[in-house]
């Protein structure tokens, strides 16, 4: 194997550990922190493919900002201080679920790419430059599309949060 | 590592052929900087705060002006019992600190001293240390919750929300400095400056990006998640000891980080003024000295921002302005090409 292979081993065991422990914690801010530990860790695989940018906009969006919106507001709401436990008894049909969608798109991504077991890492790098003209150029449409959506989606949560006091 | 071999031209580099040992060295470099300024920017806090009160601050350890208290200080941590209380959850109370501190180790990695004095010259430099810069906050939401303390959990709450308003701010100006420069690696932005200093074109910029990042280090006038006469320390309440010391370090630390930053984006970095014979290393160090004095006199100066006006003037104020900045470079930019 090279450092490569060793450095994505690692990282996949690690990632797919915190990945369960997530779903089976029995405290929602412990699920919380495994998260950290699996976002980081698809971070890492990233980086071990040379996808600088990917990897380190993973590590910003992700586990700097997603994740600590989800402890606030956790925290805001109704997590428990302290020890004490929060039990889910319904694992069975997300188990189901997901297990499905797992062998689904495993499946899927096989028949598309035509995995090969012996095909080797191969990383290319992709440099900063390069992301943005391909987003900025070959991409444009779809680049505006989604930010015009999620622009729109914004303006909805705003109507929908806000309260306007009644006089 | 591709990515790590593109990023070479550092003056280890050059000197040591073996990866593996050029990284060893590089690891020990980053990390005897880290212990040590800190600490010199700890020492500095006790001694300007001191004098801007009328006092003398310490004195005593280490015989010339106390210049031994914060080793005086770690050693007492060390003797410390650590307390973890009992309604606590040990495993996260014992990790947060660690959490806290090592992005800001880390971080140090791309600083650039001269053009060949750093550990790597990442070509996603600017954006590494954000990120790094970030993920720091989770530590202080970590030991707020698992402290069983409601105070704590308060401080950690504001904190949380603080880092959520100023990440925004923080970002933006940072992209605008990328966008003038055209490059965001830290040696290439610092190059860049090579005809006038992006303060120069860019003062909102600057001002924006220095109060964002004291919001980030919740540093006063912002520190409202450590408010001492309202939430005792806010998060770090029930830390003693050597964890305790671990989120002071992180805090000075974060101090030294931030100003490394300001400095390299909007004050030519380790770029010497013209006919200022100083090696390029000490105007670096000398750039982020007097970044970091300018950060504890803000504290000595400034009461501290209710929670409210903390949040307004995020969200009103700085989010709007730096909006404006990046679409007047990126006009700019594209008229003057």
């Amino acid at each position: 194997m090279t450092a490569q292979e060793y450095a994505f081993t690692v990282l996949a065991v690690i990632g797919a550990i915190a990945a369960i422990a997530v779903v089976t914690a029995r405290n929602v801010v412990h699920a919380a922190l495994y998260l950290v530990v699996t976002l980081a860790s698809v971070g890492g695989v990233y980086l071990v493919l040379s996808a600088e940018f990917v990897a380190w906009v993973q590590i910003l969006i992700y586990v700097g900002a997603i994740v600590i919106l989800f402890l606030f507001g956790l925290m805001l709401t109704k997590a428990p201080i302290g020890r004490d436990a929060l039990d889910n008894e319904h694992q069975w049909v997300p188990m189901m679920v997901s297990g499905g969608v797992f062998a689904g798109l495993v499946f899927l991504i096989d028949r598309a790419f035509h995995l090969d077991s012996r095909a080797r890492f191969a990383a290319f790098p992709a440099p900063t430059a390069r992301v943005g003209d391909s987003l900025f150029r070959g991409f444009v449409l779809p680049f505006e599309a989604v930010s015009f959506l999620l622009l729109a989606a914004l303006i909805g949560a705003v109507v929908l949060a806000r309260k306007d006091e009644a006089k | 590592m591709t990515f790590l071999a593109q990023a070479s031209g550092s003056i280890v580099d050059q000197w040591v052929s073996s990866f593996w040992i050029a990284l060893l060295i590089k690891a020990v470099a980053v990390l005897g900087f880290f212990l040590v300024a800190p600490l010199a920017v700890g020492y500095m806090e006790h001694k300007v705060l001191a004098h801007m009160q009328s006092r003398f601050g310490p004195m005593e350890a280490g015989n010339f002006h106390g210049w031994a208290q914060l080793v005086a200080d770690g050693v007492k941590f060390v003797q410390k019992e650590d307390v973890i209380p009992e309604a606590a959850d040990p495993t996260v109370f014992s990790l947060a600190p660690a959490v806290a501190l090592i992005p800001y180790i880390v971080l140090f990695v791309t600083i650039p001293f001269s053009k060949t004095v750093f550990a790597e010259n990442l070509d996603i430099g600017v954006f590494f240390l954000l990120a790094m810069s970030s993920v720091s906050v989770i530590g202080v939401l970590m030991a707020g919750w698992s402290s069983a303390n409601k105070f704590s959990l308060i401080g950690a709450l504001r904190a949380a929300a603080q880092l959520i308003a100023y990440e925004l701010p923080l970002v933006l100006a940072t992209a605008a400095v990328v966008m003038q420069a055209g490059t965001m690696r830290l040696v290439g932005i610092t190059e860049a400056q090579g005809h006038y200093w992006f303060v120069a074109t860019q003062p909102i910029g600057f001002l924006i990006f220095m109060i964002a990042a004291l919001a980030e280090l919740t540093r006063p006038p912002f520190d409202m998640p450590v408010a001492d006469s309202e939430i005792i320390f806010g998060a770090y309440t029930e830390y003693t000891g050597l964890k305790f010391a671990f989120f002071l370090l992180s805090e000075y630390g974060g101090i030294v980080a931030l100003s490394a930053i300001a400095s390299v984006l909007y004050l030519g970095g380790y770029r010497a003024l013209p006919g200022l014979p100083i090696p390029e290393p000490l105007m670096m160090l000398g750039k982020i000295t007097v970044l970091s004095f300018i950060v504890i006199w803000l504290r000595a100066t400034y009461p501290r921002l209710r929670e409210d006006q903390l949040q307004r003037f995020s969200w009103l104020v700085l989010i709007p302005l730096t909006l404006v900045q990046i679409m007047v470079v990126a006009i700019l930019k594209v008229a003057m090409r």
